[in-house]
């Protein structure tokens, strides 16, 4: 189940520079921590994480192991066009996520 | 014999208008307010803090039919805003019918076995965390307000007496640090003053939510003391000790802690 809080601003002035902030439940497992038996837990992080805007990528990251669970990402955006901004995790254990903000531009 | 008189007459005034001023102003501090303005933000921010993802699951387990009864939460307890409201605020409580306290999370437990007839969920569990957050969210900016059931003095009694009790290798009470030393540097940690405001908390150092119950033990182990077994009476105990104490401060569930 997708658990993700996204946080954009509706309105935003054409070429005015907008900040959008994701977050999302993942446990960031590293795979090197040994469990309680001992064994080690299988790595199963979030690899990447995109954002388009009306399909055009506009921010793209690449994820590590070092980064803790539930990852917060902002970054920044310049609103040329009304339209919607596409977010996408995707990483191990088929983990794909994805969630859409619509933004107008005036 | 008359100055004496008004002298004594003037240090009552005093003394009666000091009393009123500490009244007045409330010197206690939450764990909040001992954190950096980096993390204050990020509780204040509902799409920043992540204990608000736990709320957001909660909400999701609330309408979740589950166990023999094929019921959900909402199916009795309708709407979690106005039925859940203020809940939070004035639990540990004695459950219908009981003889003794439980917690926030045993009283859902509660539920789950009686009403939807269905499993315990374990302790730290995720869904019962998960719940607990969204349901103590429901009390975000209420004052704590402990129950006036004079059954629940002999339990808060005990866990003032745990409190003020010296244990573990360190040979520490919990009042020595939270009380005597409260506001210093403990290594490079502020030691807040114990009041249970924020839970269940995201704590940055466990990459989740944890219940009052987790930190309580993490204190324990910390002043090499044997932690009480998973869901004994003495964490409600306590709790119902801290809650007295911290009684008129608001709740701001779910809250982050470094
Ligand atoms: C050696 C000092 C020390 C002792 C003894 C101690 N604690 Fe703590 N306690 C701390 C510190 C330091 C923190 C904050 C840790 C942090 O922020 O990383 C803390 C945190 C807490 C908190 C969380 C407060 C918040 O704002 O979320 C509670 C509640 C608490 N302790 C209760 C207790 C109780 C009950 C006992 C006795 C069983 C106890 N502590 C014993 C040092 C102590
Ligand atoms: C079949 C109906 C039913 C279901 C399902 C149910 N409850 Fe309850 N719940 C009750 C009743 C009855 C009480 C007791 C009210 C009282 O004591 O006055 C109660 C009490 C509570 C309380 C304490 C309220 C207070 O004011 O002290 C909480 C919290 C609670 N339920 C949470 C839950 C949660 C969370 C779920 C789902 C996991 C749930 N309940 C499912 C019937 C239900």
């Amino acid at each position: 189940m997708a658990n993700v809080l996204v946080n954009a601003p509706k309105t935003a002035k054409r070429g005015s520079v907008v900040e959008i902030k994701a977050l999302i439940m993942h446990p960031m497992e590293t795979g090197f921590r040994p469990g309680t038996m001992g064994k080690i837990i299988p790595r199963n992080i979030i690899e990447r994480f995109t954002a388009t805007w009306n399909g055009t990528e506009i921010f793209d990251m690449e994820m590590s192991p070092a980064i803790a669970a539930n990852p917060f990402v902002s970054f920044f955006a310049v609103a040329s066009e009304s339209g919607t901004v596409g977010l996408r995790w995707t990483g191990d254990e088929g983990f794909v996520v994805e969630e859409r903000v619509v933004i107008a531009v005036e | 014999m008359r100055a004496l008189h008004f002298g004594i007459g003037l240090a009552i005034i005093f003394a009666a208008s000091w009393a009123a001023a500490q009244v007045g102003a409330d010197k206690r501090r939450s764990g909040t307010q001992d954190m950096g303005e980096a993390l204050q933000k990020m509780q204040d921010d509902d799409t920043a803090n992540p204990g608000m993802l736990f709320v957001q699951l909660g909400s999701q387990s609330w309408a979740k039919k589950a166990g023999t009864a094929d019921k959900s939460c909402a199916d009795c307890h309708g709407n979690a805003g106005t039925s859940m409201k203020g809940v939070a605020a004035r639990y540990p409580a004695i459950p219908k019918g009981a003889e003794a306290p439980v917690d926030l999370d045993g009283r859902i437990n509660l539920c789950r076995t009686e009403n939807q007839k269905a499993e315990r969920l374990p302790p730290e569990s995720r869904e019962l965390l998960a719940l607990e957050a969204y349901v103590a969210h429901q009390s975000r900016g209420l004052p704590i307000a402990p129950p006036a059931d004079p059954r629940l003095d002999a339990f808060r009694d005990q866990g003032a007496a745990i409190y003020r009790a010296r244990q573990g290798q360190l040979n520490l009470s919990c009042a020595i640090c939270h009380d005597d030393n409260a506001g210093r540097k403990l290594a490079g940690v502020t030691i807040p003053e114990a009041h249970p405001t924020g839970y269940p908390i995201y704590r940055l150092e466990w990459q989740t939510l944890g219940s009052l119950k987790r930190r309580l033990r993490n204190c324990l182990v910390g002043i090499r003391a044997e932690p009480y077994a998973s869901e004994a009476p003495e964490y409600v105990m306590l709790e119902l000790f801290l809650m007295d104490r911290a009684k008129g401060m608001v709740l701001e569930a779910p809250g982050v802690r470094p």
